[in-house]
């Protein structure tokens, strides 16, 4: 039920966002639409399905990893270990394929993951905002080094592009690589049980004969790839896997195998609705869609904060 | 069997445990007493493959725990640890099922779900099957793990200090399942107590241990007496017969 309307309103956005653009499609000619839809419209609204589900998923799994709620892939270092495998892959292969940043990418996201929970696994369980406090202080060295080294070989305004997300260079043949993160994130559901285990700590997850170690890696594999190939193709778009768990989480619980679905749609409609939103208000130009995420994501996230001092008072 | 053999165990050059020997079960209640920091949840979770042990050896039922697959030993054994933080929005339900895990891996069939809803009427937790885990009481959540691990439905039990926070008919209740449990199906239980009166009530066995070693070892009759909590304890309490139970005056 809950997932038959939120579906709908998915469908409906997705249709409005065919729509949508510098080209009004009602006084376009006939011949124009169709290449129109097929090369940019289309391209454009399922890069930014396939990025929020993917994305929001991600941020799920490892927030059931840290056992924390306030990380989140583009926040914790995993992004901007991301954007460091970019960066690397254009430097050292001059005119590197999408194919190799992407490994690059998704390599270097999976060095700084396993950094960060290298880091955080000794910290006290007691002051949970430590472990996001010292995410986001690892993410900042990251990025600056990223900075720092585009700064150096002079590509400072190339990594604009991947630091802020933003969906208007996804026409056709340049946006397929996600795919890929929708499928990452739709083989992650086959193991929700496992991630959901996981949750419960290292001790019960070894008393249900969990292969502890193995399911912590597949996860951070998992959200590696999602981070790598989302950065490669349109940016970090942040708040989305901080927000959508924690909003999935007041209304359907953290077992997985109910969550994910509704994180995967929630996911997808705020991207969807941010890049649309990104597209209208300022028309005919553009806000990137990271940006008004960046300000409805936080806002949403305030709001979550204070919503549950309220509940728990 | 649980089958210990000269099992010492050091953390940061301090002796936790030194050279431990047992034979538990199969079948029984046996009970591990002894004060704070003897040892006691380190040995169950070495038995229960939570640390690598660093010497001697361990088989539950011939299987060399820390060689044995993860998922072939949690089809033989439960544990309930001590601590029991949850961080994550679950339903009972949802924890009691997880229970079933080691059998069917992420594809429970009715006959999974038929056990965890026998496990929530044992452990009278029913009504609150729906609830989310955090808006219980510290007793009620204490249930629900304990559930947990009754689904797990293996023949080797160790739960760690499981009175914690229950009033006493929950905690009658609770040492009456599981005596029926060793009584009924042959189960070994190896419960960690604090109250040598539940110990002395319910277990077959009361095995205690003191600066990692086991400093006595026998049937309640034998063992609960004021020379023993003495020594392990070193305290002063009286010991008295009561219907041919030794009863501890706290
Ligand atoms: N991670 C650790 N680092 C250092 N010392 C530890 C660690 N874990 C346990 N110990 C020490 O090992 C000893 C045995 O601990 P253990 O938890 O097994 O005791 P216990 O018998 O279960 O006590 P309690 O009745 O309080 O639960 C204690 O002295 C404890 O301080
Ligand atoms: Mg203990």
């Amino acid at each position: 039920m809950r997932i038959g309307v939120s579906l709908l309103t998915l469908t409906i956005m997705a249709l409005a966002s065919l729509f949508v653009g510098v080209i009004d499609l009602t006084q376009a000619e006939d011949a124009e639409i169709w290449p129109l839809i097929r090369d940019s419209r289309f391209p454009r609204t399922v890069a930014t399905l396939l990025t929020g589900a993917s994305l929001a998923i991600a941020g799920q799994i490892m927030q059931t990893i840290a056992r924390n709620r306030f990380v989140e892939p583009m926040t914790a270092g995993t992004g901007q270990g991301a954007a460091l495998g970019i960066l690397l892959a254009v430097v050292l292969v001059p005119g590197a394929p999408l194919s190799l940043q992407m490994l690059l990418a998704s390599g270097t996201a999976l060095c700084s993951s396993l950094g960060f929970f290298a880091l955080t696994r000794r910290l006290p369980p007691t002051q949970p905002l430590l472990v996001p406090l010292v995410g986001l202080i690892y993410g900042g060295v990251i990025g600056a080094a990223v900075t720092y080294l585009a700064y150096q070989v002079d590509m400072l305004q190339v990594i604009e592009i991947w630091m802020n997300g933003e969906f208007s260079g996804t026409l056709r043949g340049r946006y397929e690589l996600l795919w890929l993160a929708g499928l990452a994130a739709l083989l992650s559901y086959l193991v929700a049980d496992q991630f959901s285990i996981l949750g419960l700590g290292e001790q019960v997850s070894l008393n249900l004969g969990l292969n502890y170690r193995q399911i912590v890696l597949l996860g951070l594999i998992m959200i590696s790839v999602v981070s790598g190939l989302t950065v490669v193709t349109v940016g970090m778009i942040p708040f989305v896997g901080l927000v959508v768990p924690n909003l999935i989480s007041r209304v359907a619980g953290d077992n997985l195998r109910r969550a994910l679905p509704l994180t995967a749609i929630a996911g997808a409609g705020l991207v969807l609705a941010a890049d649309l939103l990104g597209r209208l208000v300022i028309h005919p130009f553009e806000m990137p869609a990271g940006t008004v995420i960046g300000i409805v994501g936080a806002a949403m996230f305030l709001w979550l904060l204070y919503g549950s001092r309220r509940l728990a008072g | 069997m649980i089958d210990i053999e000269g099992v010492s165990y050091r953390i940061g050059g301090q002796d936790i445990l030194r050279d431990v020997s047992l034979q538990m079960g199969p079948g029984g209640v046996i009970a591990l007493v002894g004060p704070n920091g003897a040892g006691k949840s380190t040995l169950l979770s070495l038995i229960a493959r939570l640390n690598a042990l660093q010497s001697g050896r361990i088989t539950v039922n011939g299987l060399p725990v820390g060689q044995v697959a993860d998922d072939r030993l949690a089809r033989e054994l439960a544990i309930l640890p001590q601590d029991l933080t949850v961080t994550i929005r679950l339903t009972v339900r949802d924890l009691v099922g997880f229970g079933r895990y080691p059998y069917h891996k992420g594809r429970p069939s009715e006959a999974d779900d038929a056990l965890v809803t026998q496990a929530l009427g044992n452990f009278d937790l029913q009504d609150l099957a729906d609830r989310v885990l955090e808006t219980l009481s510290g007793g009620q959540r204490q249930r629900a793990f304990v559930a947990m691990a009754y689904a797990q439905d293996t023949a080797y039990l160790l739960l760690d200090e499981p009175l914690n926070n229950l009033d006493i008919a929950a905690s009658r209740a609770l040492m009456a399942r599981l005596r029926a449990l060793a009584i009924e199906k042959g189960r070994t239980v190896v419960i960690v107590l604090h109250d040598i009166n539940y110990a002395a009530a319910y277990a077959d066995r009361i095995i205690a241990l003191k600066g990692g070693m086991v400093i006595a070892d026998g049937a309640p009759k034998q063992i609960v007496t004021e020379g023993l909590l003495r020594d392990v304890f070193e305290t002063d309490a009286k010991v008295f017969r009561v219907d041919d139970r030794s009863v501890v005056l706290v």
